[in-house]
């Protein structure tokens, strides 16, 4: 177990024999450098939209703000040494790094910053990455569910978490990954972020409930095979099957928090309408939501 | 699809009517299930996290439908604070609504999740008949009482 600790100190984000020797001062560097890269460009870019005479809400700067916060939250020392002491902890960090941490970026609305922020040229290249082929796919919602949570169904059914548990490098990869598709999936999923071609809101109802029953149906499948998942696995089959159930009610907190941002959005969207046109044509042709 | 004339009580095939009882529908099948999870699963300790005897076929169903649970309760909370934000509420009717969802998910528990899929039981170590009989019965009659207020609802009283 001690060994263990000390590994994943070692291993945490590649900062290897400078970990060891200095216990855990590098993993907080690293905490303080994540949260500022992520804040600090979004506070200029605030200013900037600002000083063009734009309103920029306040609860975006402070979700963003929260979404960086628990990036670094789930990188600090203490939750990565948990997360190699054992899989409850490892399923705590899988969830604030690639469930909650992501929703909270995504709802400060990265994109429209960028738009309303950047120079000219700067909005042409966001608008051209938005078209570029190989964005428009793995945005799609149902492909950026199974890139999420696909990803998850791979670290845990294959040999994949006891290489990322020997490998600094590959555990990095995978910490990324988790951060990466979580954000793509709630960006494309329940994201405020205006986006070319992004489905109706049935669509992307249909997506979340297929994807968290996936998340859900991993977390009994993970319980009921403690035993043996995942393949390589070190410590008990009780902390295993403690994490299972973390995992089964973590993620049904992701899908609340998900469907709120989801509908939210679609709630402003048709007061919008509503107001807008008049009372009869605004508000007729209701379709169904669920 | 014929606008109201009368926004004070839509009457019965309006969209506002449709609307009101399919808000409240969704409502109350989330509310039966959240009801389920927090009384028999988690105070009581009644139902299993996990029933050794479950297939996996069962298990995913019943992830799927769990998900679609937590994602109803979300939609018809802001499906309601939408229509009353208008002033397009049918009380009448998403009372039916709820009632009908409140039966219609508590009979669908008592026969598919506990009977078809087994995905788990009542309550373990007992005799399962009475439990079942309740459960079955408790949905029918919280279904007979949507169906009244319905026809009372259509009605127009």
């Amino acid at each position: 177990m001690v060994a263990e600790a000390h590994a994943g100190r070692a291993a945490h984000a590649g900062h290897g024999a400078a970990g060891s020797l200095l216990g855990s001062a590098p993993g907080w560097v690293l905490v303080v450098l994540v949260v500022g890269a992520l804040v600090l460009p979004y506070l200029v870019g605030v200013a900037r939209v600002r000083a063009r005479g734009r309103r920029w809400s306040p609860w975006r700067t402070a979700a963003w703000a929260t979404g960086a916060v628990l990036v670094g939250a789930a990188l600090a020392p203490p939750l990565a040494e948990a997360a190699h002491a054992g899989a409850q902890g490892h399923t705590a960090q899988h969830l604030v790094l690639g469930v909650y941490a992501p929703l909270a970026l995504v709802l400060g609305s990265p994109v429209r910053l960028l738009l309303g922020a950047g120079s000219r040229a700067v909005r042409a290249r966001v608008a051209a990455v938005l078209q570029a082929p190989l964005v428009r796919v793995v945005s799609f919602p149902a492909v950026a569910a199974l890139l999420d949570t696909g990803g998850l169904y791979l670290l845990h059914l294959t040999p994949l978490h006891a290489l990322s548990q020997r490998e600094p490098l590959v555990h990095a990869l995978v910490l990324a990954h988790f951060l990466l598709a979580g954000a793509l999936y709630a960006w494309a999923v329940a994201g405020p972020d205006p986006a070319p071609r992004r489905p109706g809101t049935a669509t992307r109802v249909g997506v979340l409930v297929l994807a968290a029953g996936a998340h859900g149906y991993l977390a009994k499948l993970l319980y009921g095979r403690a035993a043996e998942l995942p393949p390589g696995a070190v410590g008990s089959t009780a902390d295993r099957e403690q994490a299972a159930v973390l995992l089964s009610y973590g993620g049904d907190v992701g899908e609340l928090l998900l469907a709120t941002a989801l509908f939210g959005g679609w709630y402003r969207l048709r007061g919008r309408r509503t107001r807008r046109g008049s009372r009869g044509a605004g508000v007729a042709a209701p379709r169904p939501v669920g | 699809m014929a606008t109201t004339s009368s926004r004070a009580r839509p009457a019965a095939g309006t969209a506002e009517a449709r609307r009101s009882l399919l808000v409240a529908v969704m409502g109350g099948v989330a509310l039966m299930a959240a009801l389920d999870e927090i009384v028999f699963h988690q105070l009581l300790g009644w139902h299993h996290f996990y029933d050794r005897s479950t297939s996996q076929v069962a298990l995913l169903s019943d992830g799927l439908l769990h998900a679609g649970e937590l994602v109803l309760l979300v939609a018809s909370g802001f499906g309601f604070a939408e229509l009353r934000r208008r002033g397009a509420l049918a009380a009448r009717w998403a009372w039916a609504g709820l009632f009908l969802g409140l039966g219609g998910f508590q009979l669908f528990d008592a026969v598919v999740d506990h009977k078809v899929l087994r995905v788990h039981q009542v309550r373990y170590g007992v005799d399962l008949l009475p439990y079942d009989l309740a459960w079955s019965l408790g949905g029918v009659l919280l279904l007979g009482v949507g169906a009244v207020l319905a026809l009372r609802a259509r009605g127009g009283r």
